[in-house]
């Protein structure tokens, strides 16, 4: 059998799945988008989230928490990521990490309705000094804090791969070369580390766009973003043609969010 | 500085780096340096010379400041340097797999030192224009780092120490990862540069040749000690121990008696040499040069040996014979000869090398002294 029919063969499954799971629900969506309740076309939907000002406020706020969760995230990743380069046995580091991951992430939410609730570990403990009970659970902070614990795991990952394969030399050249630390974390690490950062931003900056299941358990609906308005547009009050429009502008910003950070900055050039 | 402008223009070197008692033991228990004190002076090419794990890296990261000596200290021009960092030392560092930057590309490689020290960007561009130029890269300063050959990198990494200014230019087996023509052309180029930028080098090789060919003064390393300090004719010609002379070049090394002042017995017979002010009677190791030695007849040669095999090598035979004595000898002679049969070995009294069992540097050097001086009355 030659090579190539022998790929073509190998490729029909991954095909398949791609076909079926990935382009036509995109389709299907679109097409959703662009009809109306009766199966005409129609571009009204967009019309209506562009002009209804419910809407734009629920996209900047989905925008808003999905940047305020991967900053948060990067600031605590970055800084751990690059100690674990540097720790002995790293293996169990990782492991610690990665181990989250694992337990499905409902059940996590559950625990931490547990932890932060009236009744919960927290209150428990601040009551020992006669604070409280505070109402932590249902906050915008509830929902940052369990958002942000929940995708720690995947932002420091990357940025450990990326510090990992950095030259320990070229550290060493900055500060032969006169570089503060801060110098030299601002023009060679940081460049250098850059691709993991960008792969967690992504890993999280995205999916952090339309969360909805944080949003109603722990925080309480007072969060609204476009993933909440999405679920409510199916599964509440059916209305698929408008659900689906917010899922296509969901899916343009994503598009939008993935140019932009994979963007590479073109050089200039000198004139000796 | 108008002081040091005298100095120079008279000819009289100053010293800048000096490394007084530095030892230096890592945490898992390996001494890497056993009391080093060495002076280095400004304008010079030096290598540290030895195998690996002798501590010549060792010596050059102190110097350069990335690891701290255990105890002693290091001055540079006359300051105490010790626990400086590394970014306020005035010297620079080639580093072994040069270390480029690989998001950079050349010209802000170069550019790198200038801009932390933030220099107006005009000057920036000059001064790289020139650092390219020294390292014959002129044209190269928007290339990307992968775009260059092994031997270009070197360059680029050469031009971006250089274009600091530093009073000293450390560079860590600088050659090694290139193949051996390019290696032979940067010697001479780098010895150039050297020359032309009037600062000290320091360079750390495993390579002999490299460091006979480049260096002004050599330091010969094993085990963390300095073995011999010299230039490289010095250290060639009078090694002071079997180390030394296994080291740096061939050498064919045999147990002696020294007999009086300038005669030397060795696999059982007496010769006249050109060492003198050892014990009469005392133990010595004698280094014979395998390119000292030419072959003749039997009746003419002062020992006569069976060579056993031979190897052509291009410009001269590789012979490896076996004397009454079953001492091996390796002699490398323009002219080949026939195996199995025996030959004539003719040496003059220079050619002998002795050696004192467990001599120290100084006394070395004074004993040299002595009797060279009354090579020169005679």
């Amino acid at each position: 059998m030659n090579n190539k029919k022998a790929r073509a063969f190998f490729m029909i499954p991954y095909l398949t799945w791609i076909i079926l799971f990935v382009i036509l629900p995109i389709l299907l969506i679109l097409w959703y988008s662009l009809t109306d309740s009766n199966n005409h076309f129609t571009l009204n939907n967009f019309v209506t989230f562009f002009r209804n000002g419910t809407f734009l406020r629920m996209m900047l706020n989905s925008f808003w928490y999905a940047f305020l969760i991967t900053l948060v995230t990067l600031l605590v990743s970055y800084p751990a990521a690059y100690f674990l380069t540097k720790v002995k046995n790293q293996q169990i580091w990782l492991l610690l990490i990665i181990l989250p991951t694992w337990i499905n992430l409902l059940l996590k939410a559950y625990a931490f309705i547990g932890i932060l609730g009236n009744n919960g570990l927290v209150n428990k403990f601040l009551q020992l000094f006669g604070i409280g009970p505070v109402n932590i659970l249902f906050t915008d902070f509830a929902f940052m804090f369990v958002a942000t614990y929940i995708e720690i795991p995947f932002m420091i990952l990357p940025i450990y791969n990326a510090i990992k394969e950095i030259n320990p030399a070229v550290i060493q050249a900055s500060e032969d070369l006169g570089a503060s630390k801060w110098q030299t974390f601002r023009y060679v690490l940081w460049p250098l580390s850059w691709p993991g950062v960008e792969s967690g931003i992504q890993a999280i900056f995205i999916p952090s766009l339309s969360l909805f299941m944080l949003t109603r358990l722990i925080g309480g609906n007072r969060v609204i973003t476009l993933g909440t308005a999405i679920e409510e547009y199916f599964m509440t009050t059916m209305n698929w043609n408008m659900g689906a429009t917010i899922g296509v502008v969901l899916i343009v910003l994503m598009i939008i969010v993935m140019l932009v950070t994979g963007r590479r900055q073109k050089r200039k050039k000198v004139n000796l | 500085m108008r002081l040091v402008a005298i100095f120079i223009f008279l000819g009289i070197t100053m010293k800048i780096i000096e490394l007084k008692h530095v030892n230096k033991r890592y945490d898992d228990g390996f001494v890497a340096l056993k009391d080093i004190n060495l002076e280095i002076e400004s304008g010079k090419f030096y290598s540290l010379l030895g195998p690996s794990g002798s501590g010549k890296s060792t010596i050059l990261r102190i110097i350069a400041g990335f690891t701290n000596p255990t105890d002693g200290k290091i001055y540079f021009d006359g300051k105490d340097i010790t626990n400086l960092d590394p970014a306020k030392r005035q010297i620079n560092t080639v580093f072994q797999n040069y270390a480029l930057f690989p998001h950079l590309n050349v010209f802000e490689n170069v550019a790198f030192g200038l801009k932390i020290k933030k220099v107006p960007m005009d000057k920036i561009k000059a001064a790289v224009r020139d650092a390219l130029h020294m390292v014959r890269l002129d044209g190269y300063a928007n290339r990307e780092i992968s775009e260059l050959s092994g031997g270009q990198q070197q360059r680029v990494a050469i031009a971006r120490a250089i274009v600091n200014e530093p009073k000293v230019l450390l560079l860590d087996e600088s050659l090694s990862a290139l193949d051996k023509r390019l290696r032979k052309e940067m010697q001479f180029e780098l010895r150039a540069i050297q020359k032309k930028l009037g600062i000290t080098f320091i360079f750390v090789t495993h390579d002999q040749e490299e460091a006979l060919s480049m260096s002004d003064e050599i330091f010969v390393l094993n085990d963390g000690k300095i073995q011999q300090n010299g230039s490289p004719v010095d250290i060639y010609d009078e090694p002071i121990n079997d180390f030394v002379a296994r080291f740096i070049g061939d050498s064919n090394i045999l147990p002696g008696r020294m007999i009086k002042d300038y005669e030397v017995e060795f696999a059982n017979k007496k010769f006249q040499c050109a060492d003198a002010g050892m014990r009469p009677n005392e133990k010595v190791e004698v280094v014979l040069r395998p390119e000292d030695l030419d072959i003749t007849s039997p009746e003419k040669g002062k020992l006569v040996v069976t060579a056993q095999t031979q190897l052509f090598l291009g410009d001269h035979f590789e012979i490896k014979a076996i004397d009454a004595d079953e001492n091996e000898w390796l002699i490398q002679s323009i002219n080949g000869c026939k195996l199995n049969e025996r030959i004539g070995l003719y040496f003059d009294p220079e050619d002998i090398h002795v050696m004192r069992l467990h001599e120290s540097q100084e006394d070395f050097d004074a004993r040299l002294e002595s009797y060279e001086g009354d090579d020169e009355n005679e």
